[in-house]
């Protein structure tokens, strides 16, 4: 019997995918483990692996297509000993879009441009294939010259058509609107929107700001880091560590809101936001409290290059109550981020700078941080925000106390 | 001894220089045409058009042979291979002597030798060993064709070995015939000889017959052949042939180096074309030449001033249409150059509108892209196909076996190829060429009513079909 594969549900909120590309082609021996194809879902590319043995006999969802719901019928793998008049037993009516382009997206309605008038009133010589082009760049077939016989507009006077003095003058004019162009959305990019806006316009944020002093945080990384070049620890790292301890220490905070339930985690997951190109992405350090410097340092750069190469794994980045969103690196003094649903908050992490301190009544220099943690007032109450960012600032202002 | 000025000389009366010298006559030059051999040259006298004439007898004996699925007897059915080429030699003859009264009457001068380019304007020629004639010409087109490429262990003799040349015109009708290549010419002959009786076997180095046509088409009439009884060997080549008193022993190795042996009364080399490009003066004039053709450019210029070339002397397609084609293209761009207002929208030939026919049986005819060159050069495509079991008329012809395929760019509409395999598809692929020329999308093609019944019915439904909305099938 013929295998059925069907798209696969790659994360738990996906509802359908785009077909991005096939690693296997019709004919192919396929056995368990080998990668069939890469799927990108709403969170990342993912490659899709076959769980049979046996040889592609059919790929009925081309690569390209996009928004293929789960569960749809997408490719048939023949068992062994199987030839293709097995793919007959597979019931037609499963097999919707008859494969090639008719996936793709192409105009199914075709009309005939009509023949264009120039401005004179008289016909403009043009071959259909031209003016479909022409139409499709934007470009006026009047303002084309046509090469052709008796000055018909062909092809390649089409493809060959620099954007006359019209258009090109349009642009430093400043009149209306400014030129541009659109891009379609990614599924990374529509669920930022969709799960950043529901944040924003349900969860009632609150802020709490606090200043960090660094200087001991500095000898300690200097000191560690000196000491070996197996690893290299980054500020980063530490405060990872730190609001993992923190959210230990005060479990209230390692809350999520649930409707009608509170849900209270025994573990610290931290999320961390990292930026790739077209959005970003938020993969997660589990049991980050249970974890040392080191160890936290490595992961946190395997999850970045792997988000960065689209590679992410949903365990990689779903769970956890609680974010940090770090752009010190990039010189941000300070800013407010927004939670990241179903977490119950977010911790804004600025730059650290050497700022003027008063200390026992004497102006001095302190290498300082200040961070912003932002809370779900439905989970977490000002003064729990208070307590949980406290205990951040005293580990990371005291760092031998994460020893403990 | 002729010595002669004209504006325009052509070095070769095939259909690339004969068709050439008329538009100049045309036009007004005063114009020459230099032939060692028979006007019409390879096309006419050795080529297109007597294996044409073969391949129609071949096909009504083919029809003969079927008389009762039609209902009719025909009992005591033969052949008399004589009578068969003698009458391809006689259309050959009667077309070529056409030539000759074009020429007369375009006023187009015929120097009957060998020419050789003395330098840029001046041809020297000579026949019999003699020189007989100088020649100026104000520019100079070189058409000297070209014709089968051999191998030093893949050499014809005439007798047991065969080239097309030789395989126009057998003095005996071969039991067993091995031909080696299955281009166009390699299959045209394995089929009429397949016709006729013999028992023939083609070895094909490439993986597939008919390689430069679509790979579909290819698979298609492979199959067919392979079910008329032709022997078909891919991937495989030819590495020694040992000639016997009456038949040669025929050493043939697959991909992997594994040798066999085929005896047989009769071999034809058909493994590809050469540009006629020795003794023409080339090398002296600085003309240069690459892989046995003539480098030459978009107009057909060769560097040297002039001095121009057209047809198969500049390499593939080795097409006596592109020939034609480009001698016209040639001549309008050299009035064009000294000022003539007649000439118009000019423009090189583009290869992408040259259709390729072969005529064996099944016929297959193509032009543009492949699907697959399409998809290798990153088209996004829409491929429509029409089998002939579809099609009524097909069907009352008793033609049934066949396909008509089309490549759309899925973006544009543009009709980027068509290939067609099946009865009389040689005579409506130039449907599909208009198209191209004319550069319609898909839109037009749909809204042509096409007559019924008709064969041609099949290529708006390909159309259609790639489109999702085929009717007949």
């Amino acid at each position: 019997m013929a295998i059925e594969i069907f798209m696969p549900a790659l994360s738990p909120t996906m509802e359908s995918g785009n077909l991005v590309k096939w690693l296997v082609k019709e004919g192919d021996a396929v056995e368990s483990g080998t990668i069939l194809a890469e799927i990108e879902t709403d969170k990342a590319t993912m490659e899709y692996e076959s769980i049979d043995d046996g040889t592609m006999g059919k790929i009925i969802v081309a690569e390209g297509a996009e928004n293929v719901a789960v569960g749809e019928l997408i490719a048939i793998l023949l068992e062994e000993g199987e030839d293709t008049s097995a793919l007959e037993n597979i019931s037609a009516g499963k097999i919707k879009a008859p494969v090639e382009v008719k996936a793709e997206a192409v105009p199914a309605v075709v009309t005939t441009a009509p023949a264009p008038v120039a401005a004179t009133g008289d016909r403009i010589f043009s071959s259909p294939l031209a003016r479909r082009i022409a139409a499709q760049k934007g470009y006026d077939i009047t303002d084309i010259k046509g090469s052709g016989p008796h000055g018909r507009v062909i092809k390649r006077d089409v493809e060959s058509h620099q954007p006359s003095a019209k258009t090109a003058q349009a642009a430093p004019s400043l009149d209306g609107d400014a030129p541009y162009i659109e891009i379609k959305l990614s599924n990374m990019r529509k669920t930022i929107a969709k799960r950043l806006t529901e944040s924003k316009q349900t969860v009632p944020h609150f802020y709490l700001g606090i200043d960090i002093e660094l200087d001991n945080l500095m000898a300690a990384r200097k000191e560690l880091n000196s000491m070996s070049d197996e690893y290299k620890i980054s500020v980063n790292d530490f405060i990872i560590r730190a609001c993992a301890l923190a959210l230990k220490k005060v479990p209230a905070a390692n809350v999520q809101f649930g409707g009608d339930v509170m849900r209270h985690y025994d573990r610290s997951d931290v999320s961390v936001a990292v930026a790739i190109e077209g959005g970003l992405v938020t993969p997660v350090i589990r049991g980050a409290e249970q974890k040392g410097l080191r160890q936290i340092s490595e992961e946190t750069k395997a999850l970045a290059k792997k988000a960065r190469d689209g590679k992410l794994m949903p365990e990689d980045y779903t769970g956890g109550s609680f974010s940090i969103s770090n752009l010190g690196m990039m010189g941000i003094k300070q800013f407010q981020a927004v939670i990241n649903p179903p977490q119950a908050s977010i911790l804004a992490v600025g730059a650290g700078e050497q700022r003027v301190v008063v200390k026992d009544g004497v102006m001095t220099s302190a290498m300082v941080m200040s961070v912003n943690l932002a809370c779900d007032h439905r989970a977490i109450d000002g003064a729990v925000g208070a307590e949980f960012l406290g205990a951040i600032k005293r580990f990371l202002e005291h760092p031998s106390t994460m020893l403990l | 001894m002729i010595k002669e000025k004209f504006d325009i000389v052509v070095l070769g009366g095939g259909p690339g220089g004969y068709v050439a010298a008329i538009r100049a006559a045309q036009l007004g030059f005063k114009t020459a045409v230099i032939e060692r051999e028979s006007l019409g040259g390879i096309c006419l006298n050795w080529g297109c058009i007597p294996t044409k004439a073969l391949l129609r007898s071949a096909e009504v004996f083919h029809n003969m042979k079927h008389a009762a699925d039609y209902g009719l007897i025909a009992e005591n059915l033969g052949f008399d291979l004589d009578k068969v080429v003698q009458r391809s030699r006689g259309i050959a003859a009667q077309l070529s002597g056409g030539i000759a009264h074009l020429m007369k009457k375009n006023k187009i001068t015929v120097i009957e030798g060998e020419g050789k380019l003395v330098k840029s304007g001046h041809l020297a020629v000579s026949k019999d060993g003699k020189k007989i004639a100088d020649v100026m010409g104000d520019d100079i087109i070189l058409a000297t064709g070209a014709r089968a490429r051999e191998l030093p262990h893949l050499k014809a003799d005439g007798k047991l070995i065969w080239t097309y040349r030789h395989a126009l015109v057998p003095n005996v009708m071969p039991k067993k015939l091995l031909v080696i290549g299955s281009g166009a010419i390699g299959i045209e002959f394995a089929s009429f000889y397949n016709e006729l009786g013999a028992e023939v076997t083609v070895v094909e180095m490439l993986d597939r017959v008919l390689p430069v046509e679509d790979e579909e088409i290819s698979a298609f009439a492979q199959k067919s052949f392979k079910s008329q009884g032709l022997k078909i060997m891919t991937s495989a080549s030819v590495t020694k042939l040992d000639k016997k008193k009456n038949s040669v022993i025929c050493t043939v190795e697959d991909s992997k180096g594994k040798a066999r042996t085929i005896e047989v009364d009769r071999v034809i080399v058909a493994i590809g074309i050469t540009g006629n490009v020795e003794n023409i003066g080339l090398e002296e004039n600085g003309i240069k030449i690459d892989r046995g053709h003539i480098v030459a450019d978009e107009w057909g210029h060769t560097g040297i001033k002039g001095v121009h070339a057209i047809g198969d002397l500049t390499g593939p397609p080795w097409l006596a249409h592109k020939a034609s084609h480009e001698g016209v293209i040639v001549i309008e761009k050299i009035a064009l150059d000294k000022g003539s207002k007649e000439i118009k929208d000019l423009h090189p030939i583009d290869k992408g509108n040259i259709p390729g026919c072969t005529y064996c049986r099944p016929q297959v005819a193509s032009v543009g892209m492949t699907e697959k060159s399409a998809r290798d050069k990153g088209y996004k495509v829409r491929v429509g196909r029409f089998p002939f079991m579809g099609n009524g008329k097909a069907i009352a012809l008793g033609e049934a076996e066949g396909l008509v395929k089309t490549v759309f760019d899925a973006k544009t509409g543009e009709l980027l190829g068509a290939h067609m395999v099946g009865a009389e598809v040689t005579e409506m692929i130039q449907g599909y060429t208009i198209a191209r020329t004319l550069e319609t999308t898909e839109a037009e093609l749909m809204h042509t009513v096409f007559p019924h019944p008709t064969l041609s019915e099949m290529m708006h439904e390909s159309v259609l079909d790639a489109y999702g909305k085929v009717i007949h099938f």
